[in-house]
């Protein structure tokens, strides 16, 4: 029986992610059963099969040039065509222009970065077998769930009065940074409601227009409470906005 | 301070032949493994500016190219065939102590295995890679597919069952087949 319960363990230990007190009391009993030791030879064997049998496809070194080139770091342009007497306005008139355009391109690209990633997650997810990791219409059951999961908590909106429904919420990462991803629906649209820790996730979110469009998905996103909310769907933009109030009165009761 | 494009090549150049691997199991084509690998170097460079230095690189560029692999049309098409099967924990089993695992690795038949890995759904063949060809912990696995650790541990338990399974069914077959011949080639052997 003990061996059997060591068992279910032999991969985690295999895979070095037991914690290191375990991984002692593991590799001291691995050493004295005999049944252990095969499971785990076998295994290892296996491991190594795959590790060899997957590294499988080697690109073409035209490809690699290819994109060797794309990716390479663009030359920067000499100074010697304005003349060594103009350099000096030259280059104070191209600080000045270049801290500009690189503070505003900086931001736009941050802000597109952050909306395409969003919009593939929401596509992702509701490709995927299991959208959601917990599922259930209760958000006394949903919100709990965060728990430990997420380094910090939210409220959620009652909805029994209104034409949404919550189908339950899924772990999601956004700049290696943790996050809550909330799947709603809406007749028979999919909305999916991110929040992140205000200042965890880098960039410049356009909160000027209530609804933007972004990838042609309908957007919206606001910082309340240090949280920083995002909604994303195909849903018409009335009703993003209609579940962004219900989740801005949840947060601000 | 900012990352800068000339560090964005050094640090994204040396994981060009392994994304390309991964691409290529994923995609299942060159071309298409091509054009996903260069579409995620175009995204991952022009998002590198808000990329956070100090943090996972690797497991930051394995994201975007798998999100961007879903959303094309052959990933939301491999998606959408995965069989709707519980992933929720479950008791994981012993393998029997004879395997037939243990005979094929020392046949190095290396084409039922990549065979055997090729056929795995999706979402098992992409937490093996992971685990197994990249070496990734169950953590950098778990920011790179956007799924808990709990969630990691029992899918790459199943992609290992289904794959152990898959294999001893493929090496079983083999050896029929090869009795088969044996068998066809002793009825033309002429009988003195």
């Amino acid at each position: 029986m003990v061996c059997e319960s060591r068992k279910t363990q032999l991969d985690t230990y295999l895979d070095g992610e037991l914690p290191s007190e375990e991984m002692h009391v593991f590799d001291a009993h691995v050493r004295i059963c005999p049944s252990c030791a095969a499971d785990a030879l076998a295994r290892v064997q296996m491991k190594r099969t795959v590790h060899v049998a997957g590294k499988r496809f080697t690109p073409s070194a035209e490809f690699r040039r290819r994109v060797q080139q794309s990716v390479a770091a663009k030359p920067r342009r000499g100074l010697a065509r304005f003349g060594w007497m103009t350099a000096p306005a030259v280059i104070a008139v191209l600080v000045v222009a270049g801290l500009t355009a690189s503070y505003v391109g900086r931001q736009r690209v941050h802000q597109e970065q952050i909306y395409s990633e969003l919009a593939d997650l929401h596509v992702a997810t509701l490709a995927s077998s299991s959208p959601v990791d917990v599922v259930s219409s209760d958000r006394h059951t949903v919100k709990p769930w965060f728990q430990g999961k997420v380094p910090f908590t939210f409220d959620l909106p009652e909805l029994q009065n209104s034409e949404f429904s919550l189908l339950g919420g899924r772990i999601t990462y956004l700049g290696q940074t943790s996050g809550a991803h909330l799947i709603y629906a809406v007749r028979k649209h999919r909305i999916s409601v991110f929040i992140f820790q205000e200042g965890s996730v880098r960039g410049r979110w356009d909160e000027e227009s209530p609804v933007t469009k972004e990838l042609s998905f309908n957007m919206e996103t606001w910082s309340q409470g240090s949280l920083r909310y995002c909604i994303l769907g195909d849903a018409a933009a009335a009703d993003i906005n209609n579940l962004a109030e219900l989740l801005k009165r949840a947060a601000g009761s | 301070m900012e990352p800068q494009s000339g560090s964005f090549e050094e640090l994204a150049m040396p994981l060009f032949d392994q994304l390309y691997n991964f691409a290529h199991w994923l995609t299942r084509n060159r071309d298409e493994a091509e054009d996903l690998v260069q579409e995620t170097y175009a995204k991952a460079l022009k998002g590198f500016s808000s990329f956070q230095l100090g943090t996972n690189f690797r497991a930051w560029m394995y994201r975007i190219l798998r999100n961007t692999f879903l959303t094309s049309r052959t990933g939301l098409k491999a998606t959408m065939t995965v069989p709707l099967d519980s992933e929720e924990d479950e008791p994981e089993l012993a393998l029997e102590r004879e395997t037939p695992e243990t005979i094929l690795i020392e046949r190095s038949n290396w084409q039922l295995v990549h065979s055997a890995i090729d056929q795995l759904p999706v979402h098992f063949r992409e937490v093996l890679l992971l685990c197994e060809v990249e070496e990734m912990s169950y953590q950098e696995i778990a920011e790179t597919l956007s799924i808990p650790i709990g969630t990691v541990m029992s899918r790459l338990s199943r992609a290992r069952k289904t794959l152990g399974g898959r294999l001893r069914q493929d090496l079983h077959k083999e050896q029929n087949h090869g009795l088969r011949v044996s068998e066809d080639t002793a009825r033309h052997i002429p009988r003195r």
